[in-house]
């Protein structure tokens, strides 16, 4: 028997790439101009996930993202790498969502699919690194949960039980605990593997497609792959049950109240110019008064 | 004393050792629990905790709740989650602090959705205030303030509609206040019941060294950013760092590169340092990082980019290519000492 996987992933603007031409005049950022990235530590969370279906024969990694039509781009890659199946759960009334809509749009999601062993996800999505939507879905799945895993020891299917390992401050702990389960990634071991070249082909064209009927589980067991019509399942708020009083603006409990740019004014600014002279004498003056030395 | 609308605080133990964090968070409570006149408590768990228990009253706190069981020794999320979800039905708080940490980080997100209540993560600041929305108004609701993604802006969450009202604070963003042996609270055991079903986790092995990295005790904190351009130009940073007998600290996109280990983070999601002397290099100063050293005595920014805004919050700028300033620098110290 092998495991079911569902990897939650997410799509979000590159913050390491906020380059002059992504800034505005007033210091804000220009969304539009960032590129979409794989949310780095849900790449390792699919690596995680791949790792153990090639070693557990009769595994199956499904993938789910949450997300604009856009985030289908994240899916396909998951798909190039070696995804069996993924879903993009998408509609209006997700937007807005804080990480409690979002937990509880992803748990729908979860038990759409039905059975599963592991639910992996990155540690945190670097535009917020907030770290909640994990331990929130577990939460609303009623299972178990290790966060910050760095690596999974060991598998027991007979057992139903796993071996991880957690990173903690300054150290880190082994845990032994029963499937079901949620573990949140790290990026500190799965190494991702490169999209493959021939899945590339196969999926680049893949359409996303409305499908508001029941999960067809069957495709698990008969060992067939996913899809002959080559599409991309779109989930939307009533494929997955979802009650909207539960997602989205509506379905979350913190609000906005106020965004304030900040204005940033010099006040002692003494600028020191940059020869041995200049820093000798700025040095000199630290060491005098005691912050130096 | 009314026990209910307090504002609480998870209080982490390791070892029987209470996490400075907490006590930030104790010291932080006191002031915005006098603002909405309501009481401090805080949450305890663990086994035999008399001690730790007792060494937390002086700073001030009026009721604190234990939760003793073996089980609960470490903390493993399950039963923990399972333990505060009671209590804290059970004393109705109007506000529950958690320490960023890898513990709190992990059961604040469960506590928020077992609650169906709003969490802000990594708060720079909380104060007390009204709120109104399409014609309803809310007094004395909790102000989560955090730099928000998209550059130079902070914003201000509120979750007022449902109680209690949560956040997570990093270590050394609020100033821990000094004990007052005299201070009395009350500490209550609470009933604490848990099956062998409430702890499916087993911890194997646990390896907690001491911290290797001290950025927040660092009287001089020398950082690098990405315009240090590589893992072997980082050395510079090192250098100068041991030259001035400082610690090593870095930006979010530095540790990000892997110029240096995440441990070295300051900012919102890394370390709050408040040094003598902060010397950030290569460092262009995003709202994110500044949350961190803004504190700091004095600042010294070097950056080839006259526009960065890290110069607005320094006291030294120098212009320049990091790789010509810091070997000046680093003779200047050697010849003056
Ligand atoms: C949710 C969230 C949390 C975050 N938390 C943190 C956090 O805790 N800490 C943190 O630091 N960031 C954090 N960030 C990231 C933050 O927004 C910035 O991306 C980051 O601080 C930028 O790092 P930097 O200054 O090193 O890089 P950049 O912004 O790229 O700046 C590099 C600077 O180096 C200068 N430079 C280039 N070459 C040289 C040279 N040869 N000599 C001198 N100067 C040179 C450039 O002029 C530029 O100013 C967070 C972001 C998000 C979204």
């Amino acid at each position: 028997m092998g495991l079911n996987l569902i990897v939650l992933i997410k799509q979000v603007p590159d913050t390491q790439n906020i380059t002059g031409n992504a800034m505005k005049e007033d210091g804000t950022v220009n969304r539009g101009a960032l590129p979409a990235i794989f949310n780095p530590e849900d790449l390792h969370a699919l690596e995680a996930a791949l790792t153990i279906r090639d070693s557990t024969p009769g595994s199956k990694v499904h993938v789910l993202t949450m997300g604009p039509p856009s985030a289908v781009q994240v899916l396909k890659d998951s798909l190039y790498r070696g995804a069996d199946f993924v879903a993009l759960i998408s509609d209006r009334r997700f937007a807005a969502a804080d990480t409690l809509a979002t937990s509880y749009a992803l748990k729908c999601a979860v038990e759409k699919i039905g059975s599963y062993d592991i639910v992996l996800c990155g540690r945190q999505a670097i535009d917020g690194d907030t770290a909640q939507v994990g331990p929130q879905t577990a939460e609303k799945l009623g299972i178990n949960q290790i966060t910050c895993v760095s690596r999974i020891e060991d598998i027991d299917v007979d057992k139903r039980t796993i071996t991880a390992v957690r990173s903690i401050e300054g150290g880190y702990e082994k845990i032994r605990a029963k499937l079901p389960i949620l573990l949140t990634l790290t990026d500190e071991h799965y190494l991702p593997r490169p999209p493959s070249a021939i899945k590339l082909m196969t999926y680049k064209s893949a359409s996303t497609e409305m499908s508001n009927t029941d999960f067809d589980e069957s495709y698990l067991t008969s060992g067939a792959d996913l899809k002959a019509e080559n599409t991309i399942s779109l989930w939307d708020i009533n494929a997955i049950g979802a009650d909207p009083e539960s997602c989205g603006l509506a379905g979350s409990p913190t609000k906005v109240k106020t965004i304030d740019l900040v204005v940033l004014k010099s006040e002692d600014l003494r600028m020191i110019e940059n020869t041995d002279e200049s820093i000798g004498d700025m040095v000199h003056e630290l060491i005098a008064d005691h912050t130096l030395g | 004393m009314a026990t209910k609308n307090s504002v609480m605080v998870f209080v982490q133990q390791d070892d029987g050792i209470i996490a400075e964090v907490s006590i930030e968070l104790i010291s932080k409570a006191r002031d915005l629990a006098s603002r909405v006149n309501a009481p401090v408590s805080a949450v305890l768990m663990g086994n035999e905790l008399r001690k730790a228990a007792e060494s937390l009253i002086p700073y001030g706190v009026d009721l604190l709740y234990t939760a003793e069981h073996k089980g609960l020794a470490h903390y493993t999320p399950v039963p923990y989650t399972k333990v505060l979800v009671e209590i804290i039905k059970k004393h109705s708080p109007q506000i529950v602090l958690y320490g960023a940490t890898t513990t709190g980080r992990d059961i604040a997100p469960r506590i928020a959705s077992a609650l169906r209540v709003g969490l802000t993560a990594d708060c720079t600041d909380l104060q007390i205030g009204d709120y109104k929305s399409k014609g309803a108004q809310f007094q004395n609701v909790l102000y989560q303030i955090r730099p928000a993604f998209g550059g130079n802006i902070i914003a201000t969450i509120v979750s007022p509609e449902k109680k209690p009202q949560m956040a997570t604070v990093r270590e050394g963003v609020m100033k821990m206040s000094s004990p007052d042996p005299s201070f009395k609270g009350q500490i209550i055991a609470e009933d604490v019941k848990l099956g062998p079903d409430d702890f499916p986790s087993e911890i194997l092995e646990r390896v907690k060294e001491e911290k290797s990295v001290n950025l927040k005790g660092a009287q001089v904190i020398v950082a690098g950013g990405v315009g240090v351009g590589s893992k072997e130009n980082f050395d510079l940073i090192l250098q100068l760092a041991h030259t001035l007998g400082g610690e090593v600290g870095a930006s979010r996109a530095a540790v990000d590169a892997g110029y240096v280990s995440k441990d070295h983070q300051v900012g919102q999601t890394g370390t709050t340092v408040r040094p003598k002397l902060y010397i950030a290099c290569g460092i262009s100063g995003s709202v994110q990082h500044r949350a961190g050293m803004d504190e700091s005595a004095r600042i010294i920014a070097i950056n080839t980019d006259p526009e960065a805004p890290i110069f607005q919050i320094a006291n030294y700028g120098i212009v320049g290519d990091l790789k010509e300033v810091i070997p000046r620098f680093i003779k200047a110290f050697k010849a003056k000492v």
